[in-house]
């Protein structure tokens, strides 16, 4: 076990330097500069500013510069706000963004094993084409759009929520139920598909006919084996959810990472657009390493197969 | 004396629904299990053993539809019983082996539970209770390190092994039938002589009566006590072992036979042609379009069962009064005069 999480945490910090590279290049190559008013600024003005954040040097001096920082510790300072470390900056951030991320996660997600569970058992039926309509619609009907409806309709129709804002948590509901409607509908999908198979398989028969109840077999037998497939993809989700949505953030004014994420790449706010990018490739890294241990966890074939390698 | 009939299974019909129409698998299905007997049902694929044995314990697929017939078990029509009185006969009084060990265990439970959960469901024992009970059913179907093996998973077990499990789950709370559909097939020829063994041993001990599916005549032999041949959802004969494998009747029986192969068989013999479509069933004896005895009424009209002994029928117009002689393969005319000689040293097991 512990040789297996040395070379994960190994190939863990491979993956990242190549993120970091990757992304430090891409970057560069927006166009614009970081300035705000580039045009009035005379040429000796823009040689003065560039000196002052190391933006004369060569991009591959630039690139080794900050990586170097990177492996201290240093995510460098922002831009656009002025002399802000990035690192403080984005922890700032982020509470919002986890808050938010985790209420939905846990949301679509409960509700998405629910709904398709039940349509697995009821396979064929209208409740299982319901739930299989009401998963197409969530996964194809943009989560901005639908923010956008709850906004007009619970919002300002029927004032059951405040429109946008932070600070309250009937402020967390409407984007809560947004973000939470892309992992309600694949949850549900995918937790039918595997749920069909497992109670297709023969060791339901076996379970009924040791004269388990219909519900004693899904509750005792099925759930669990169903649900094995879901971890890998609640892993990258929660990442996904919890440092922000960029769109939803926008349209609800949640300081949220995501939103911040915007602001910085609107204004080529280099290093805030390097240390967010890190944050969550550092999230995702780390979570995909839990869910192959929680994966272990619950099926007990994968995890002999771990303490063997 | 006479037997104690433990189930009695009269005039079953069970259709299909499927898009094409109504599949008649099972077409008036008579048969009685014995107590303390092993009853085989023997049948090429889709014959319907299966589908006969799955519905004694209310296990049939969605669209299976049950046309008629009574399941007589201890007073009760099993057929008309509501889906709540069956559960508490499943896994209790009467148990299920299924063909494939490989995928018949949960493969996130661990053994014990997995074997304690009859019990528990049953007779309301406590965990602990059936946890001790469970180890015992190890030790008893030969599962060695019990103790420690009680704790593992599935995956940690061989073929051989889980069917084991899958014996201890059926037997624990020691029911009075067992329904054995091709428990050994999936297994290898050494492990099945195994698993067959130990089935006999824990017949005798639990006093158990079993029906047991199989397509393997050569496993029917060792296992069984009576035999009944199965073809296109209807019985074609049944009798005592020894009658079915030395004295056959029915053609499709000859045919069955002959194609087991012997030490000194050159060619392996086949029954040429394919069984009816169970969508639109032969009038006759189903067996008619395959068989090269066959008459002009086999195709027209379905023979009844003609009483060879006390214990042995067949569903064949041969046995007719009056009915033509015909010349059986060389393996079953050989096997006959081997039966007629045991008869006259009288060496001939008494069949109950």
């Amino acid at each position: 076990m512990a040789r297996y999480l040395l070379k994960r945490i190994f190939y863990m910090i491979l993956t990242l330097l190549i993120v970091a590279t990757v992304t430090f290049f891409l970057m560069k190559l927006m166009p614009g500069s970081p300035y705000a008013n580039e045009a009035k600024m005379t040429l000796t003005q823009r040689q003065i500013m560039d000196q002052q954040y190391g933006l004369n040097k060569p991009i591959w001096q630039q690139y080794l510069i900050y990586i170097a920082g990177m492996l201290h510790g240093d995510f460098g300072t922002s831009f656009q706000y002025s002399n802000q470390p990035v690192a403080s900056l984005i922890g700032a951030r982020l509470g919002a963004s986890v808050q938010l991320g985790l209420q939905a996660l846990i949301l679509g997600v409960v509700l998405g094993v629910i709904a398709g569970a039940i349509a697995a058992m009821r396979q064929g039926t209208w409740v299982d084409s319901t739930a299989t309509v009401i998963s197409i619609l969530g996964k194809s009907v943009p989560n901005f759009v639908l923010a956008v409806l709850l906004q007009y309709y619970i919002g300002l129709k029927l004032g059951w929520f405040p429109i946008a804002g932070w600070g309250q948590f009937s402020q967390t509901i409407m984007p809560t139920i947004a973000l939470a409607v892309g992992p309600f509908a694949e949850t549900a999908r995918f937790i039918r598909t595997s749920m069909v198979d497992t109670l297709s398989s023969d060791y339901i028969e076996l379970g009924k006919a040791k004269g388990l109840s219909r519900m004693e077999v899904i509750r005792k037998h099925a759930m669990r084996n169903s649900m094995i497939p879901l971890v890998t993809l609640i892993g990258p989700y929660a990442v996904a959810l919890m440092t922000g949505s960029m769109v939803i953030e926008n349209i609800f004014n949640v300081p949220g990472i995501g939103e911040q994420f915007v602001k910085s790449i609107l204004t080529n706010d280099y290093p805030t657009i390097m240390g967010i990018t890190m944050v969550y490739c550092i999230g995702l890294v780390v979570i995909l390493l839990i869910t192959d241990i929680v994966y272990g966890l619950i099926d007990p074939r994968i995890r002999l197969d771990e303490s063997e390698a | 004396m006479p037997e104690e009939r433990i189930l009695d299974v009269k005039n079953l019909k069970i259709d299909f629904h499927t898009y094409a129409g109504e599949v008649k698998a099972i077409r008036n299905v008579s048969f009685h299990l014995n107590k303390g007997e092993t009853l085989a049902i023997v049948g090429e694929s889709g014959s319907g053993k299966s589908v006969t044995t799955r519905s004694i314990i209310g296990l049939l697929a969605r669209n299976a539809q049950i046309e008629g017939g009574e399941i007589n078990f201890h007073g009760k029509n099993l057929l008309e019983l509501p889906e709540k009185e069956m559960q508490k006969i499943r896994g209790n009084e009467i148990s299920m082996i299924f063909q494939d060990p490989m995928t018949s265990l949960d493969p996130t439970m661990k053994i014990g539970q997995q074997i304690a959960e009859p019990l528990i469901k049953h007779k309301g024992a406590s965990k602990k209770e059936a946890w001790a009970k469970a180890l015992e059913m190890m030790k008893a179907v030969g599962i060695p390190n019990a103790e420690e093996r009680i704790n593992q998973y599935p995956h940690q077990f061989s073929g051989g092994m889980r069917q084991r499990i899958v014996i201890a789950i059926a037997l624990i709370c020691e029911p009075e039938i067992l329904l054995a559909d091709e428990p050994t097939t999936a297994l290898d020829v050494t492990v099945q002589a195994e698993i067959l063994d130990l089935m006999k041993d824990l017949q005798k001990r639990v006093k158990t009566s079993i029906i047991f599916i199989t397509h393997d005549l050569g496993v029917v032999a060792g296992m069984a006590d009576r035999v009944a041949v199965m073809y296109a959802g209807e019985f074609l004969e049944f009798g005592g072992v020894d009658e079915i494998f030395y004295d056959p009747q029915h053609p499709y029986t000859w045919g069955l036979i002959n194609s087991m192969p012997t030490l000194n068989s050159d060619i392996l013999e086949s029954i040429p042609g394919t069984p009816p479509n169970l969508l639109d069933p032969p009038k006759g004896d189903p067996f008619a379009p395959r068989n090269k005895y066959a008459m002009r009424i086999d195709v027209e009209r379905k023979p009844p069962f003609f009483k060879v002994t006390d214990t042995h029928y067949a569903a064949t117009w041969l046995l007719a009064p009056g009915a033509p002689k015909v010349d059986p393969p060389a393996e079953i005319v050989r096997r006959w005069k081997k039966y007629d000689l045991m008869k006259q040293e009288d060496k001939l097991p008494k069949i109950k």
